[in-house]
């Protein structure tokens, strides 16, 4: 098949990463995760860096057994690390030159290559002269000067600062879009994995926990850490029919009222803004009603993200600061909470 | 705010620049001496002696020979010593040391055992090519080389484990074996090092005296090196010493000041 | 500058005094120091053992070295007790400083011999060292024992291009020793040092480049009496049978 298809296995002591991931040509797949997770061991592995078990096809070919210097495939760094010896134009000809090219022609087809990425004017720039975003594209130009099947991308924009990212985040997906390989980008930042992925595999402690297209996943998290990242509160439960319909019954928690068909195990997603909080028991008898202490409150820009704690659960609420002031929430006061069972996600397990 | 930084650099701590002055004092003063007893009025005639400019040829000669020696074995030693992980590299690192401690003249004598006429490997190559080295100008850069390999491998695998290794990374995914990583990416890298080394070695070479005069011998126009005419000179002409400690030290000085303008004014 | 030279050596000096300053208060602890060429290395040790067994609370120490250094040291006001040269040219250094005290006397001689590594044949006779393809090792002219070489060759008429001018006797013999020299000039003395690896071969011409061993007390030693002493005490038949013994000839 063409594309990527691989397996990664690396043992370590108290570290184990076992993965299975596949990307078309053309389609750009991030691996997410938290730090430690080995999303970067994984990258390095299919690089050749560090060894792995499994296996590793680029194309149909089989490159499980080459060294890195025979494997073909492209790789950006997270710092980039462009050879600081050599001028811009020498980072990108290196590649074709240990590809045998001549210098000329090396140059000729990295001046291309420059010009694509809007750099022609620092081809003679040694690295350190160059600008954040500037030395990301000539690592990008370094990695696809050599035509590779597939690009592996390490962190590519944590290197620079909040207002250059947002350019130079555009700017790759540009680029990516316009390459005809697989691509495995790793990241951290759920942003960047949503903009510039088609699919999201998401790693922990070695293993994938969730898979799927960006916006799947962030609809629909399966674990606490896609949880967090996306920003929405998560449950997993057993579906039971009570007598006034069906709840999701949480190990060591509530039983959460919930309006689904679904039966079985279940998780239950739902967003910050949609738990309300009440100073005092409200009138009528809203379901999913229950007392928790402020755990911690802590503005988000227009909105105030409060951390409610109560046995069995920890949530998240969005409030507007009009609400603190009004509620008097502060850390360690009691409030009553609900949300609506209409506001709840339901999915399978 | 700035006045005040100013004026904290300025007032460099006593505990510190006192025995920063001794120190200098220390290094400064023989050299004063050196300078005081001179006799300059027959410094011309000296220097147009045959015998010193033959000397001071032949060190400059062999003590960049062995430097070119040091730099063609002592940075792959290095590269192995930093890179590659081989049962027992801790001692090699360890081996690779003793010529420092070794007092010169033992390290001399060792030389004999091994490439002397009689020596383990000396032995062959004088039945097999007829090659001796002792009493030669190559016994000499042997000798020089053998103590200053250190000070090479030393400054050159600290520059390697300085290095950062990623940039090796990035070469091998750009499909550079071994040997062009090392040529194109690792060489450049530690170049600071290298250069640092080489000059060591050069000065340590150009002082060389023990090993020299033990391994190679002493004959004028081809193993009596500066070292060794100052040492003879001594004997019975001190002052001719003198001169001769001084011109070997203008000369050094010069040659390592150029280098060093060169250097720091490279990109 | 001259001052802060003499500053500097004052000060040496008394730091060596202080870190050997065991002959301090008390008067019977004496320590005499005798600076000696080299070729004396045996002999005088095993003297000075002797003259301490003689002189109870005197300890004998000894520096040895090249004698033209020791020459040195004590022009620059090393502090010493006694000079044993292996030379009169050295001696005359020391002399014409006025760092002896009272003439110098010669206590013993030595004579040249050809030291051929053991077992060797290529080297039998004098004429053999001006021999192509024989490498010869001689003292550097600047010392004592390459003047006497000198002077022996030129008696015997012979032109020798040694391969290497050494920088003192030891160092020719180690060559000899190891092989790498066909042959060398030294001093009878060092063959008997060297017994069993070297062969020595005498030579007529030798008579004519005797090497005459002077020793004096010096002017400024810290322990004049003692020095005398010891002076007297190696011209005596005792230190006179020690010295035969090692090869050396009679004044």
């Amino acid at each position: 098949m063409s594309g990527l298809d691989a397996r990664i296995v690396v043992h370590r002591p108290g570290f184990a990463l076992d993965l299975a991931l596949t990307a078309a040509p053309g389609e750009v797949v991030a691996l997410l995760g938290p730090n430690g997770a080995g999303k970067s061991t994984a990258l390095r592995a299919l690089a050749g860096l560090v060894p792995s078990g499994g296996h590793l096809c680029v194309d149909g070919a089989d490159l499980s057994a080459l060294p890195a210097d025979r494997r073909g495939i492209g790789m950006v760094f997270q710092d980039y690390l462009l050879f600081p010896h050599l001028s811009a134009l020498d980072n990108v000809a290196f590649g074709l030159r240990c590809r045998g090219a001549r210098k000329a022609a090396a140059r000729r087809e990295a001046t291309g290559w420059l010009d694509r990425m809007g750099l022609a004017a620092h081809a003679a720039s040694r690295p350190r002269a160059l600008s954040g975003g500037q030395a990301q594209r000539v690592a990008l130009a370094r990695a696809l000067a050599v035509r590779p099947g597939l690009l592996l991308l390490d962190e590519p924009l944590s290197a620079l600062d909040a207002h250059t990212r947002l350019e130079v985040r555009a700017a790759l997906r540009r680029h990516l879009d316009g390459f005809a390989g697989a691509a495995v980008l790793v990241t951290h930042d759920p942003l960047d994995a949503m903009v510039l992925a088609d699919r999201l595999v998401v790693l922990e402690a070695g293993r994938v926990v969730q898979e799927g297209a960006p916006a799947e996943v962030a609809r629909r998290p399966r674990t606490g850490y896609v949880a967090r990242l996306v920003g929405l509160n998560l449950f997993r439960g057993r579906v039971e029919v009570r007598e006034h319909g069906p709840v999701a019954v949480v190990q060591d928690g509530p039983s959460i009222d919930i309006a689904t068909s679904l039966r079985g195990e279940v998780f239950l997603s739902f967003s910050p803004a949609s738990v309300a909080l009440y100073r005092t028991r409200p009138d009528g008898s809203p379901r999913n009603l229950w007392r928790a202490t402020v755990g911690g409150v802590e503005p988000q820009g227009d909105r105030v993200r409060v951390r409610l704690d109560a046995p069995g659960r920890t949530v998240a609420a969005d409030v507007t600061p009009a609400a603190v002031a009004d509620l008097g929430l502060v850390t360690g006061s009691e409030v009553w909470t609900s949300v609506k069972a209409t506001e709840i996600q339901v999915y399978p397990a | 705010m700035t006045r005040r930084r100013d004026g904290n650099r300025g007032r460099a701590p006593l505990v510190l620049v006192l025995p920063a002055l001794v120190g200098l004092a220390f290094l400064v003063l023989p050299l004063v001496g050196l300078l005081a007893r001179a006799p300059w009025t027959t410094l011309g005639t000296r220097l147009a002696e045959p015998q010193v400019r033959e000397a001071l040829r032949l060190s400059l000669v062999t003590a960049t020979l062995a430097t070119a020696l040091c730099v063609l074995f002592g940075v792959p030693l290095a590269w192995l010593l930093a890179r590659v992980p081989f049962p027992g590299v801790r001692l090699a690192r360890a081996l690779v040391t003793v010529p420092l401690v070794l007092p010169p003249v033992v390290g001399g004598v060792a030389l004999l055992l091994v490439l002397g006429r009689r020596g383990l490997v000396g032995r062959w190559l004088d039945d097999a090519f007829g090659v001796t080295l002792p009493f030669t100008t190559a016994g000499v850069v042997l000798a020089e080389t053998f103590v200053a390999m250190p000070f090479l491998v030393i400054s050159v695998e600290g520059a390697l484990r300085a290095a950062d290794r990623r940039y090796e990374e990035a070469a091998a995914t750009l499909g550079a074996g071994r040997w062009t990583v090392f040529r194109r990416v690792t060489l450049p890298l530690v170049a600071p090092g290298i250069a640092a080394g080489a000059v060591l070695c050069w000065a340590r070479a150009l002082g060389e005296f023990g090993a020299t005069i033990t391994f190679a011998g002493n004959f004028p126009g081809r193993t009596q090196t500066m070292p060794l005419a100052v040492y003879l000179a001594l004997e019975n002409d001190p002052q001719a010493a003198i001169v001769l400690s001084l011109v070997l030290l203008a000369v050094s000085v010069a040659v390592l000041a150029a280098l060093r303008r060169r250097w720091v004014s490279a990109p | 500058m001259k001052r802060i030279l003499s500053a500097a050596v004052a000060a040496l000096t008394l730091l060596t005094a202080a870190a050997c300053g065991d002959d301090g208060g008390k008067s019977e602890d004496r320590t005499l120091t005798v600076l000696a060429a080299a070729s004396l290395t045996e002999t005088f040790t095993a003297l000075g053992k002797t003259f301490e067994r003689a002189h109870p609370g005197v300890k004998v120490r000894f520096s040895f070295g090249g004698s033209s250094a020791l020459a040195q040291q004590i022009v620059q006001g090393a502090p010493a007790d006694v000079f044993a040269a292996a030379s009169p040219a050295t001696m005359k250094t020391v002399t014409d400083d006025g760092d002896a005290s009272g003439a110098p006397q010669v206590f013993a001689r030595n004579r040249l011999v050809i030291a051929v590594p053991k077992g060797a044949a290529k080297v039998h006779a004098l004429k053999d060292l001006a021999a192509k393809g024989n490498k010869v090792v001689l003292c550097a002219e600047q010392v004592p024992c390459g003047a006497a070489a000198k002077t022996a060759l030129a008696a015997a008429g012979l032109t020798v291009r040694p391969v290497s001018r050494e920088q003192d006797v030891k160092a020719v013999l180690t060559k000899v020793r190891l092989g790498e020299a066909d042959a060398g000039l030294v001093y009878r003395t060092d063959v008997g040092a060297a017994a069993g690896q070297v062969t020595g071969i005498d030579f007529p011409e030798a008579a004519q480049a005797i090497n005459a061993y002077p020793i004096a007390a010096l002017a400024k030693a810290p322990q004049l009496a003692l020095a005398r002493q010891f002076v007297a005490f190696v011209l005596s038949p005792a230190g006179q049978d020690a010295l035969t013994r090692a090869g050396f000839e009679k004044p």
